[in-house]
């Protein structure tokens, strides 16, 4: 289990490397390196929400454009700092996952999915029932600019880049703590059996509501950060489309798991540039570029559903426990506990156990989830 | 007065294609407890299917028989490769498979047809028919809709009622177990399920094409329509979803007809305010009768 210390500390190092890289790389991959941000803001939402407390949203883009236009308006009529904005961002979207999450306690599986898809389905289309206030078809404006202290020739990409990795990696210490504490155990206690969790006393409707509010309010600083770096906000960039790309990361990344966040956010934002512009260079037209990765999503959502449920972060603890011995995480679970032997002993039978089923084995230590 | 008419008539047009989505949507539902998010898709791709043949063979008919064909092929297969794993793991796994084909399957429409809107002929004037002088606000395709799904259904219906293959999904749906005991080969009787629900959702892309364009995400809407009436009647009932597709069909006809442009807009998010007021109501659907509801 991570401590707040180390966890600050990873997110120390890994800010570090965001401005050495933002320094170093050029305005496109400044802009890429502000989309993963983004990806991984609301991802991390999802993620907990999806593989901790065990319920699905198929319309997390409706919470971004929440997020978004929240934004949007604020900065555009009040023209209030950003800092400010983000949060407030974040807490309308909470809000608003607080009403949905209501709803969502009594929902089970594919009802729940089902409201949620439609949610995505049906909010952007307020933008054009009302565009006067939204601005219809067009969207809104955002004015961002970089604060003079910085100079007035530092890139704005730049500043776009350090502003939502700053947001991402708050957002992800703050979940990673949640991850880890008596609320994401209650989420987890939930998801894996109701009765129990009820019986030991967890307000079953509460920890579902409260797993909504917190993902919510991640998709809608997200929502306000996309727009401040795309200075725009328009329905076309919340669709159902959005919604799905979300969770096709938090599935890739490994479901329930912060690092599969950023891993399935890297993913999701990099490998479709790539993939489009290798297609369009062999003389691919764009619309064919730009769907490949679109059915790649649908190939890998099902592939890591039925082969690797684990997805990336997954793959890599097992990687991990390669090298640093069986006992961070077990391969296989034998039927017949006995006494534990001495570590030596255990450490020997666990990598028989490894090869073919030894029939006696110790009892396993109880899988650390989230490890990393 | 003439308007109620016309917005009842249109409504209950639209309302049927809702119908057949729901439909196809509780077919699966029955059998397997999962909602396939597919479905959508698969109407959209077979409907694709379908202009290609029409514009090969320039037969409307036979581009509405292989998109049919095709819909049960389509059915099939996706149960038989990707779902019938997924049968003995969590059931939020199913779900993210079902959202995996439909992604596969709009990328791939993508892919080969491009986003663009294309326009899908209609197999009856689209011209609206009149009593004496008196617009009726639907055409003869309109009729046309409505009883091919009428009718559809009523088969459907019949060979539940009447047939063995349809006593066998009866009694699939109402018991695994008990029916697999029976000597029911009940991995099969699902397969069917699919293929049919296949075909129903092809008719209904069909049907329901030329009024919206077709294009990779044009049946994302239709869809959730489909799943909105499929709630209304109960997810369990064939008949539940009929009338909820009529019932929703006709409620937002008329959100459509009298509040204009921004009735029009608003089309979904009605329909989402009906899909969570019933959800919170009457989980059941509304034709349920009162039942022990889990805490």
């Amino acid at each position: 289990m991570q401590t707040l210390p180390r966890r600050l500390g990873v997110a120390v190092i890994v800010a570090v490397i965001v401005a050495f890289l933002s320094i170093k790389l050029d305005t496109f991959r400044d802009y890429q390196i502000a989309e993963i941000a983004v990806e991984v803001t609301a991802v991390a939402g999802l993620t907990l929400l999806t593989g901790l407390s065990g319920q699905i949203s198929l319309g997390h883009g409706a919470f971004m454009a929440i997020g978004g236009y929240t934004a949007a308006l604020l900065l555009m009529h009040l023209n209030w700092p950003f800092e400010v904005v983000l949060v407030l961002a974040a807490v309308v979207a909470a809000a608003a996952g607080a009403v949905v999450g209501a709803a969502a306690a009594r929902l089970r599986g594919p009802y729940l999915a089902g409201a949620t898809l439609m949610l995505g389905v049906a909010l952007p289309s307020l933008a054009y029932a009302y565009p006067g206030l939204f601005g219809g078809d067009q969207g809104l404006n955002v004015a961002f600019t970089t604060p003079g202290f910085l100079g007035a020739t530092f890139p704005l990409t730049r500043w776009q880049a350090w502003v939502s990795a700053a947001a991402a990696l708050i957002t992800l210490v703050l979940l990673a703590n949640l991850h880890y504490s008596r609320i994401g155990r209650n989420w987890r206690a939930v998801r894996d059996d109701e009765v129990a969790a009820a019986l030991d006393g967890v307000n079953v409707a509460a920890a579902r509501i409260l797993a909504f509010v917190v993902s919510a309010a991640c998709a809608g600083l997200a929502g306000a950060l996309l727009a401040l770096v795309t200075e725009l906000v328009a329905p076309g960039a919340f669709t159902i489309t959005l919604s799905i790309a979300l969770l096709t990361a938090a599935v890739i990344g490994g479901l329930g798991s912060l690092p599969g966040a950023l891993w399935g956010s890297l993913v999701i934002v990099l490998v479709p540039t790539y993939v489009t512009d290798v297609a369009t260079s062999h003389g691919l037209s764009s619309s064919v570029g730009s769907n490949i990765p679109v059915a790649a999503y649908g190939v890998v959502l099902i592939l890591v559903m039925l082969v690797f449920p684990q997805g990336i972060q997954g793959g890599l603890r097992r990687l991990l426990a390669l090298f640093t011995g069986p006992d961070q995480k077990t391969p296989k679970r034998s039927a017949l506990p006995v006494a534990p032997p001495a570590d030596q002993a255990r450490a020997s039978q666990h990598a028989l156990l490894a090869r073919g089923d030894e029939p006696e084995s110790p009892p396993d230590p109880p899988e650390k989830e989230g490890t990393s | 007065m003439v308007e109620f008419l016309q917005f009842t008539l249109s409504g209950i047009v639209f309302g049927m294609i809702y119908a057949a989505v729901a439909l196809s949507l509780v077919l699966i539902w029955r059998g397997t407890r999962l909602l396939n998010y597919a479905q959508g898709g698969m109407a959209m791709f077979t409907t694709y299917v379908a202009i290609e043949v029409i514009h090969h063979t320039g037969s409307y008919w036979a581009g509405f028989a292989v998109a049919l064909v095709a819909g049960v092929v389509l059915g099939a297969a996706f149960q038989l490769t990707v779902i019938r794993p997924t049968m003995n793991k969590p059931p939020l796994n199913a779900v993210i498979v079902t959202i995996g084909l439909l992604t596969l399957l709009e990328g791939v429409a993508g892919i080969l047809y491009g986003g663009q809107y294309r326009s899908f002929p209609a197999a009856f004037s689209i011209t609206g028919l009149k009593i004496g002088t008196t617009p009726l606000g639907v055409s003869r395709f309109d009729v046309f809709v409505a009883a091919a799904v009428l009718v559809t259904t009523l088969v459907l219906a019949a060979a539940f009622k009447y047939t063995t293959a349809g006593l066998r999904m009866r009694a699939a749906a109402f018991n695994t177990t008990i029916a697999r005991l029976s000597g029911i080969r009940v991995a099969r009787v699902l397969t069917v399920g699919w293929a049919l629900a296949g075909l129903i959702g092809a008719l209904a892309g069909v049907l329901v094409s030329p009024s919206t364009f077709l294009y990779p995400n044009s049946m994302d809407t239709i869809f959730v329509f489909g799943f909105t009436a499929a709630v209304i009647g109960g997810l369990d009932s064939p008949a539940g979803a009929v009338a909820g597709g009529l019932l929703l069909g006709v409620v937002l006809s008329y959100v459509a007809g009298y509040l204009g442009s921004k009735g029009s807009d608003l089309t979904s998010l009605v329909a989402l305010g009906i899909l969570v007021v019933v959800l919170m109501i009457r989980p059941g659907g509304l034709f349920s009768a009162a039942r022990v509801r889990q805490v």
